[in-house]
């Protein structure tokens, strides 16, 4: 801010200082002094169904209690699972799904229109359509098992925490691989085509093209689809909120499920806080891992 | 790649293959949702033979759906607003001003929109509670903001960094300041990405259901996403209902979707894919 810079440089510091100002304090007022009241909340006693015990400071109580739940690491424990099978189920059946979408045919426009839907529509309403075609009654997946000689007579899907998984990891693939498909898609669409000519001159096969052209082209993209949908499943709510609720009884509760139960029903403000502590920190470090690999690209676009 | 390009019958044949799993079971809950319950549960079929309304028209009739429309519609919408407006601001600034700090903002922006969610329900409901916000519109809009922001301006950095400088430098040459110039000459160029970055958004705010569930206590300010997952039948599911109500809440974004889907492609992978 001194006056050696010639003045539009200065004119345009105190500019950038008004424009960001505004979106800067509102996302720091209403995430990250929240976040520090999250941190600081989990090492105090907070319960208001017990109003008359104030908020005393525990330390690191929440945080023993926490190594010691069963219904945390059980529910981290489906969280890991439901994030590992649907995100390489996604990747590979995206993957797929964009290399057959890679070149002009007709109809590109309507194909590409009717991926983007199940990612466009309320995670919500797309548990509740899988859970009705899984309905034990009225559920389509009975009546199309049962017709092509699978299952003997309709089964509940809901009652076992083996098959409560097979709804549950269906509609994730459905709602997301589209949406994988569109990102990989568009990153096939940057790779230069002369590239796969010259190949194909020097008579590679398609097999070696995808290998050593494709693949190792696409690889940010992949990373990029890798980190987004990872951070997304981590923190899975809407899903198995309104396909399972977590049941039969908690055997398929994610880790954001118990932590909303704990805060909203039972009242444990202290040990929710504790938990969604734990949440943030295994984010985070996904998350540094992305930035760091995005880091590279942000100072080559400042150019 | 050739040697499939040769046959394109066979290409649209696969992709026509892919894209059944995909739209089926948004076709089913639109058939479902024009069969009678009485038919849903004795004989499924998937070609409704005698399409019927009574499930919309008990939507409205008996659960008031147009209250959580309403709510839904003015949440999103606000947010949507406030985001656009204050976030260009912001994300002109972070493509196009020479300033310190900016990588820095940039992360920092970054790292919020990764946030998971849940981790700042518990300290949230304590503010709005303590402002009296448990149950109103301010009290959605507010924590809607956490997400919606750093998508706006994330969104808007990449647009503007793709505008042509010269007819700004032309009006800065000419003597326009930076702010006239901005209203004049770049929120006019960056009008189709400032839509497809609001439409991105309301789409993001219209599925929001963590927020509105913890935040909300009854039917009078739940939006859709809550109503339709919190919706009881005396003795069973409602699931003719929930499927109308269902076709309801997917209606406008599909709608946004195909209109603008070429856009919103371009929305999504633009961050993703170029650099």
């Amino acid at each position: 801010m001194s006056g050696r810079a010639d003045p539009r440089l200065t004119q345009d510091r105190r500019l950038a200082v008004a424009f960001v100002t505004p979106a800067v304090s509102v996302i720091a007022l209403i995430a990250i002094f929240p976040l520090l009241w999250t941190v600081w909340n989990s090492l105090h006693l907070q319960d208001l169904r017990m109003p008359w015990l104030g908020r005393p400071f525990v330390g690191a109580d929440n945080y023993v209690e926490l190594a010691r739940d069963p219904r945390f690491w059980s529910s981290l424990g489906h969280t890991l699972f439901f994030t590992v099978v649907t995100v390489s189920l996604e990747l590979v059946l995206g993957f797929g799904i964009a290399l057959a979408m890679n070149s002009a045919f007709r109809g590109r426009g309507a194909a590409r229109a009717t991926s983007l839907l199940p990612w466009a529509i309320p995670t919500v309403v797309a548990a509740l359509l899988w859970r009705f075609m899984f309905d034990s009654q009225a559920g389509i997946a009975n009546a199309l098992l049962v017709a092509i000689g699978v299952l003997e007579r309709p089964m509940v899907w809901f009652i076992e925490a083996t098959t409560a998984w097979i709804p549950v990891i269906l509609s994730d693939v459905w709602k997301t691989t589209p949406f994988v498909a569109i990102l990989l898609l568009a990153g096939l669409q940057n790779i230069d085509r002369s590239l796969y000519e010259a190949a194909e001159v020097d008579g590679a096969s398609a097999w070696w093209r995808l290998w050593h052209i494709t693949i190792p082209l696409l690889k940010p993209t992949i990373f990029v689809a890798l980190i987004f949908r990872t951070l997304d499943a981590f923190r899975v709510f809407d899903l198995l909120y309104a396909l399972t609720g977590g049941g039969p009884g908690t055997a398929t509760e994610p880790i954001a499920l118990y932590t909303h139960t704990i805060i909203l029903q039972h009242l444990r403000f202290g040990y929710g806080a504790a938990l969604s502590v734990v949440v943030f920190v295994i984010t985070f470090a996904l998350a540094l891992i992305y930035i760091r690999g995005l880091g590279l690209r942000l100072s080559g676009e400042e150019r | 790649m050739t040697a499939r390009a040769e046959r394109p019958w066979l290409r649209t044949l696969i992709v026509v293959a892919l894209l059944i799993p995909i739209a089926f079971p948004l076709y089913w809950a639109l058939a479902a949702s024009l069969t009678s319950e009485a038919a849903l549960f004795s004989d499924p079929s998937l070609w409704p033979s005698d399409p019927m309304l009574s499930h919309y028209r008990a939507l409205f009739a008996t659960r008031d759906f147009w209250t959580p429309v309403r709510n839904s519609l003015v949440v999103a919408g606000v947010t949507t607003l406030f985001c656009v407006t204050v976030g260009s601001l912001a994300a002109y600034a972070l493509a196009r001003l020479e300033f310190r700090g900016k990588a820095l903002i940039l992360g920092f922006i970054l790292a919020v929109s990764m946030f998971p969610q849940i981790s700042i329900v518990s300290p949230l409901y304590l503010l709005l509670r303590a402002m009296r916000l448990i149950n109103t519109y301010p009290g959605l809009i507010m924590p809607y903001m956490t997400f919606a922001m750093p998508l706006t301006v994330w969104l808007l950095v990449g647009y503007f960094r793709q505008l042509p400088k010269d007819l700004e430098e032309a009006a800065l040459v000419d003597g326009a300041s930076r702010l006239v110039a901005f209203v004049r000459i770049i929120v006019p160029l960056a009008m189709p990405g400032l839509a497809t970055t609001a439409i991105l958004t309301f789409i993001y705010c219209w599925n929001e259901f963590l927020f509105a569930l913890s935040f909300t206590l009854g039917p009078e300010r739940q939006t859709v996403p809550v109503a339709i997952a919190l919706f009881r039948g005396e003795y069973q599911v409602p699931w003719g209902e929930i499927l109308a109500a269902s076709v309801i809440a997917t209606a406008p974004v599909a709608a946004i979707v195909l209109l603008f889907q070429r856009r919103i492609v371009q929305g999504l992978t633009s961050g993703a894919v170029k650099g």
